[in-house]
């Protein structure tokens, strides 16, 4: 059995004291435990950002990749190895803004990777500028008289885009953060997890407090998960009620699914030492 | 003949003075994107448009690629732009380099200069606008914050000027600089505008073979960056290389007319000599490493030591003539790269220097040190020991290790 100790580090974390990032953190080694996914099997991803250290501070395999582009680098390890457990991180100026092409693609690819958003509406590392989901009018250092442009949504946008398991979680909420994280792991396909992260050191606006008023769970209502017009309906909602937990999940073929190669066994897997490609060679060249 | 104005002194970070200078340089768009390593030169920029000190467009992009692309294209319509970036930014730029230079778009940006991953490191060294010497766009070095100021005022005059129409560049060290205090000596408000002016638009002939203002205008439609097949490609790039080429004489030009006004000169614009008249041995490098080796050579002068250095201020365009000049009796060189190209021998400063001193019919000896990647120190220490190397090569008449990496743990 994986216990939360087989997943420490030398290294502790050096957020702020305080962010939002410490639950996420907590939350998803604890869905590690509970999937009992070796740390040999899992590879955790991500960009550049606060959030994007994550994987420094969990003991798995890890690949701090650059600017927005944990996506494309966690899947070309899916295709090379579709027996390890593929998870990216990142904020949301990693994923919505610099890597949001890559993020509409991998949903309409629909490939099994697990995607962790830690998404504060602003950017933290660089220490305060606007980002892609600031509210708008949201004053920043970039932008001292507010924000001008409307922020991302992504829940709206992963609906759109086909994602197969969309859902949003919320720091305060490290127990209903870790299901959602099982069961996005657990789920054949893209799942996206966006995470409510206050940054309690740049953002002043969508605070703990600001956040508490306003979330309430999707399970509590009577939301029907496989309906994709009412989790459109849902994510419209961010103003004086943000829906979070599951909003919309379905059963597709994955990406991997599509591809004969590796039905039965992984790229890695394959011998290549015993093939003789002469003739091909005299057939076409 | 202007005469030097009156000037202010203010406490600032080399971001901030790249900030001032573009304040007082009548910008009409700038856009940018804060990737880490992100500097405050366009925090500084924002706050000013913020508070009405600039009459600017201050856009927020959601990448360097599409900085440098709004940039470019506000440019093409006739405007002054601005933008600043560094590091894996810079990279991301890339693409965008080529196309800005390739439509004649005379964009002006700060380059903070960063390592690039992996692994990740966010200081200094020069491998991010090395990897960008053949987009042709002009490069500026600097040796500090002052500097830096100064030549971001005549990066536009420059880039801007009819007959060369060209983006520009200004290099400044990572945190060596762009986050260290220094004293700057700044215009005022109105010696600046009058010195860049209002942008000059050339003529072209249009289609219709009527002479048009060289920007988009719906008025006068023109098209920018066509496509270019073979029958045309190469003539647009050679034309490119002229401009280029001729650059050096309008970096020269600019130089001079700014040092009426400010008092300030380094070297000629393109080169800076110290005390290399006489001199036996000497090292080439550029930024802010020349400060310390001119220290380095004043104390060996004091000891009857022959040393001194070159300083390349404009790595494109190339020098050659000025360093072939400068260089004149020195019998032994070391060059520094703060990069390096892989796979090849040395540095590209050490492949420029070598390459140009092929025609002189009594070659120097040549060395190249690789030094200070991912911001490692470059303390007096090591250049002490390069020119100590330096002699040492004079006494046995060869150059044992041509290429070495500076201060290397073994």
């Amino acid at each position: 059995m994986v216990t939360l100790n087989d997943l420490k580090t030398i290294g502790q974390p050096n957020w702020c004291p305080g962010c939002g990032n410490f639950p996420i953190w907590h939350a998803l080694k604890s869905a590690i435990v509970e999937t009992n996914l070796e740390p040999h099997n899992v590879v955790i991803f991500s960009g550049i950002g606060c959030s994007s250290k994550m994987p420094h501070w969990i003991n798995t395999y890890g690949f701090h990749s650059i600017h927005g582009r944990p996506l494309p680098v966690a899947t070309g390890a899916r295709l090379a190895n579709n027996n390890l457990t593929v998870i990216a991180v990142g904020g949301d100026g990693d994923g919505y803004g610099i890597g949001i092409g890559h993020f509409i693609h991998a949903m309409r690819r629909n490939i099994n990777i697990t995607y962790i958003v830690t998404n504060n509406q602003v950017y933290g590392l660089t220490t305060g500028q606007t980002s892609p989901t600031s509210d708008k009018g949201f004053a920043t250092k970039s932008t001292p008289t507010g924000v001008i442009e409307m922020p991302i949504n992504p829940i709206a946008l992963a609906v759109t885009t086909g994602s197969t398991y969309i859902s949003r979680g919320f720091s305060k909420e490290m127990k209903h953060l870790t299901k959602l994280i099982v069961e996005g792991v657990k789920h054949e396909g893209f799942a996206l997890i966006d995470v409510l992260q206050p940054c309690v050191t740049f953002n002043r606006k969508n605070t703990y407090e600001w956040f508490s008023e306003r979330v309430y769970k999707l399970e509590e209502t009577d939301h029907d998960v496989t309906d994709k017009q009412a989790a459109f309906q849902k994510s419209l909602e961010f103003n004086n009620r943000i829906p979070i937990g599951l909003f919309y999940k379905e059963t597709k073929p994955t990406y991997e699914d599509e591809l004969p190669q590796i039905k039965d066994i992984p790229l890695i897997k394959h011998r290549i030492e015993d093939i003789d490609i002469r003739a091909l060679m005299d057939e076409f060249v | 003949m202007a005469t030097i104005t009156k000037q202010e002194m203010l406490a600032l970070s080399g971001d901030e003075a790249i900030a001032y200078a573009v304040k007082q340089s009548d910008v009409d768009v700038i856009a940018a994107y804060p990737i880490t390593p992100q500097t405050i030169i366009v925090e500084r920029i924002s706050d000013y448009v913020n508070n009405g000190e600039m009459d600017t467009e201050f856009v927020c992009t959601e990448s360097e690629h599409s900085a440098i692309t709004a940039c470019l294209t506000a440019a093409a319509m006739g405007v002054r732009t601005f933008t600043s970036s560094g590091s894996a930014g810079l990279a991301l730029m890339h693409e965008i380099l080529y196309v800005t230079s390739g439509c004649r778009v005379p964009v002006v940006m700060a380059i903070v200069n960063r390592a690039l991953s992996a692994p990740l490191n966010i200081h200094c060294d020069h491998t991010d606008s090395m990897v960008e010497r053949d987009a042709c766009w002009i490069q500026i070095y600097v040796e500090n914050s002052q500097e830096a100021y100064d030549s971001i005022i005549q990066a536009f005059q420059i880039a801007e000027d009819p007959s060369i129409l060209l983006p520009a560049m200004v290099m400044l060290d990572g945190f060596i600089l762009s986050h260290t205090l220094e004293n700057i000596c700044v215009l005022s408000n109105e010696v600046v505008q009058k010195f860049v002016g209002t942008r000059q638009i050339p003529l072209v002939r249009n289609h219709e073979g009527k002479l048009v203002p060289f920007k988009l205008d719906p008025e006068n439609p023109i098209t920018m960056g066509p496509v270019s097949l073979p029958n045309f490609y190469l003539e647009q790039k050679r034309q490119q290389e002229e401009a280029i080429q001729e650059s050096t004489q309008i970096i020269k030009k600019v130089h001079n007319k700014f040092a009426e006004i400010s008092g300030r000169r380094y070297g000629n614009g393109l080169i800076e000599s110290y005390h290399l008249e006489d001199a036996d041995i000497a090292i080439i490098c550029i930024g802010s490493t020349a400060g310390t080796v001119k220290t380095v050579v004043d104390q060996l002068r004091a000891r009857g030591t022959k040393a001194g250095l070159l300083r390349i201020r404009t790595y494109r365009p190339f020098p050659t003539q000025d360093v072939i000049k400068a260089l004149g009796n020195v019998k032994a060189i070391a060059v520094m790269d703060r990069s390096h190209s892989f796979g090849s021998q040395g540095g590209p400063i050490f492949h420029e220097i070598r390459h140009t001193l092929y025609e002189v019919p009594e070659r120097p000896y040549i060395t190249n040190y690789i030094y200070g990647l991912g911001g490692r120190d470059m303390p007096p220490s090591l250049l002490y020991e390069i020119y100590e190397d330096l002699e040492k090569i004079l006494k046995i008449k060869r150059v044992e290790n041509p290429v070495r990496f500076l201060g290397l743990r073994e």
